[in-house]
């Protein structure tokens, strides 16, 4: 029996879209760079509509960083996307030093994150995004859970913070669920569900297999809590430490790398804080390689059974 | 000739300035700092548009500085252009001072435009300040200073296609150079030749000049005033080291300073330098 219910399916990319065509119709600052890739991307909601605030600069990442902050110099709110693992890896200096160093309201939107890119292989599937950016100071990294977050984090992004910020979705379609009503606030979190036996910290597309792990547990007469961690940094303190205290075991859960991952970022909280036993679901030190996205999430433990699996493991570590 | 003999005196003041900075500092950029005195003088005391009262103002002419190495010459030539006291030079690359080894924004420091140190990013930065500038209907010009052997890194390339594409004729590029860098000659590095047909090749309009030569200077900046419709490179042939003949083109003051003897000793030389003069 399912407790959660969702919409429709539709790939996070298409929330990109919508948010950028939303923000770019209110803020006549917003500007958009296009890497060659600009459906794929979703960027295509300010290039059609905004073709004279929209700039093509081809198959260079390493210049539409640079470009989009020399831009951001003269006002503009630009936004920059590609694929993650390109536009971070490929021009991460550039973002360290433009970008980040010089405090610049550039908004960089990395999509296809994660393995559920699938048949593509691993050249495309981003799994070390959020390690790379986490140690920048100054940049926000929002990692929404589905299409209608990914809008809200996209408007949030301009309206909210005035830095640089990193927005990860993917390509895959994916339930559409969260809640419409709620407002999307950078540095909180939302808890999903509330139970007193493991607390699931999940981010991105694993928001909905923690769900869907919620409702198998369930069954079990386990009852855990959920927390959508959208804004990995600044990331939910209070929360998290709430969270932990009642339930003194925990899970994170990540379509990404667990070293400097989701599961990084919260065991620093916890270590520091209020220490408890911590399993975490992520890409264990490896590349992807091409398949299915299902089986693909499957195949490397990142699915709503690999989330079972380390409640498990984690509520046998409970203090 | 007032002019060129009032220019020729600024930048003999930066030179000794530059030259007081880095023996103070320990550290530093002496080579390349001291090459760029004569654009730097020319740029700011002559061809562009600001206001040291006024750092901000939105129609000045904007410097972005891509070879962040040679700040000093920047913070020297601010310095004398008002932008601050020139006491605050002798505090380059010390803890807590605005002058930081290579320029750093969040510093505060007045007249600085961008953070930079990080080789190959600063045409996209001016490419991008271009643009926007237009879209604002802001008549202003941006200067992109880079060093001949940051050219070898790829993302200039990416820049240089792009000024071109969005015909960006308020972009200047000045390419300092002194064909030396901190291994040795460009050439033996990593040869950039031929420039003028690589800058050409991505629509760029190419003017040469004598990057120490006043008079040279001012009738190049003349010139590429006049071009419409494309963005201009200046390939200006310098000396690393300019001003201090004992060091002229010597790849080893790439990326030292000079201790206080040395220090006493090159502004002797730089004395009778411009006594000639």
């Amino acid at each position: 029996m399912s407790t959660v219910s969702y919409r429709n399916l539709i790939p996070t990319r298409q929330g990109f879209h919508n948010g950028i065509k939303i923000i770019a119709g209110k803020n006549r600052n917003i500007v958009g760079i296009g890497s060659d890739i600009t459906v794929s991307v979703g960027m295509d909601g300010i290039a059609n509509d905004f073709p004279q605030r929209f700039f093509s600069l081809g198959i260079a990442e390493q210049n539409a960083v640079t470009f989009a902050a020399g831009l951001a110099l003269t006002g503009k709110i630009p936004f920059v996307a590609s694929y993650a693992t390109f536009i971070v890896m490929r021009a991460l200096d550039q973002i360290r030093v433009s970008v980040c160093y010089n405090n610049l309201p550039v908004k960089i939107g990395g999509a296809h994150a994660g393995i559920s890119v699938g048949p593509d292989g691993a050249t495309h599937q981003a799994l070390e995004d959020i390690s790379a950016l986490r140690a920048l100071p100054n940049m926000v990294i929002l990692s929404p859970a589905d299409a209608s977050q990914t809008e809200k984090a996209v408007i949030a992004a301009v309206e909210q913070y005035n830095g640089p910020v990193y927005i990860r979705y993917g390509r895959e379609a994916m339930p559409d669920f969260t809640d419409i009503q709620e407002p999307f606030i950078i540095g909180k979190s939302q808890v999903l569900r509330e139970g007193k036996d493991c607390v699931i910290y999940a981010t991105g597309h694993l928001v909905w297999e923690a769900l869907m792990a919620y409702d198998i547990l369930k069954q079990q007469n386990i009852i855990c809590t959920v927390v959508n961690i959208y804004s990995i940094k600044p990331i939910d303190v209070e929360t998290i430490i709430e969270t932990a205290k009642v339930c003194k075991c925990a899970v994170t859960a990540e379509e990404h790398q667990i070293i400097g991952g989701l599961g990084s970022a919260v065991t620093e909280v916890l270590s520091t804080n209020f220490p408890v036993p911590v399993e975490m679901v992520g890409i264990n030190n490896c590349f992807g390689e091409s398949g299915k996205p299902l089986e693909l999430m499957h195949k490397y433990k990142i699915d709503r059974y690999a989330i079972v699996e380390s409640v498990k493991k984690s509520l046998k570590r409970k203090i | 000739m007032e002019l060129i003999q009032k220019l020729k005196h600024q930048a003999y003041l930066i030179r000794r300035s530059v030259i007081e900075m880095l023996a103070e500092a320990g550290s530093g950029h002496l080579g390349g700092s001291l090459g760029l005195a004569d654009i730097f003088t020319v740029l700011y005391f002559n061809e562009m548009r600001h206001n040291s009262k006024s750092p901000e103002w939105i129609e000045r002419d904007r410097l972005i500085l891509s070879i962040g190495h040679v700040a000093p010459v920047l913070y020297a030539t601010l310095a004398y252009a008002g932008y601050f006291e020139k006491e605050e030079l002798l505090t380059l690359r010390k803890l807590g001072s605005r002058l930081q080894g290579h320029p750093g924004k969040d510093k505060g420091l007045p007249g600085i435009e961008i953070s930079s140190g990080s080789l190959g990013q600063g045409l996209s930065i001016a490419a991008g300040l271009a643009l926007g500038l237009k879209l604002d209907k802001i008549n202003a010009r941006v200067f992109c200073i880079c060093g001949d052997g940051e050219l070898q890194e790829g993302s200039v390339w990416e820049a240089a296609m792009s000024g071109a594409h969005y015909k960006l004729d308020n972009l200047i590029c000045i390419v300092d150079r002194n064909k030396v860098q901190i291994d040795g000659k460009t050439s033996d590095v990593m040869e950039i030749e031929p420039l003028a047909l690589k800058w050409a090749s991505f629509g760029w309009q190419v003017f040469h000049t004598d990057g120490n030569n006043i008079s040279e200077l001012l009738k190049t900046f003349k010139e590429v005033n006049s071009v419409l419709s494309k963005p201009k490179v200046v390939i200006a042939n310098t000396a690393m080291g300019k001003g201090v003949k004992s060091i002229e083109n010597d790849y080893k003051w790439h990326g030292k300073a000079p201790d206080k003897e040395q220090a006493e000793k090159f502004l002797k030389e730089l004395e009778n330098e411009y006594s000639i003069i």
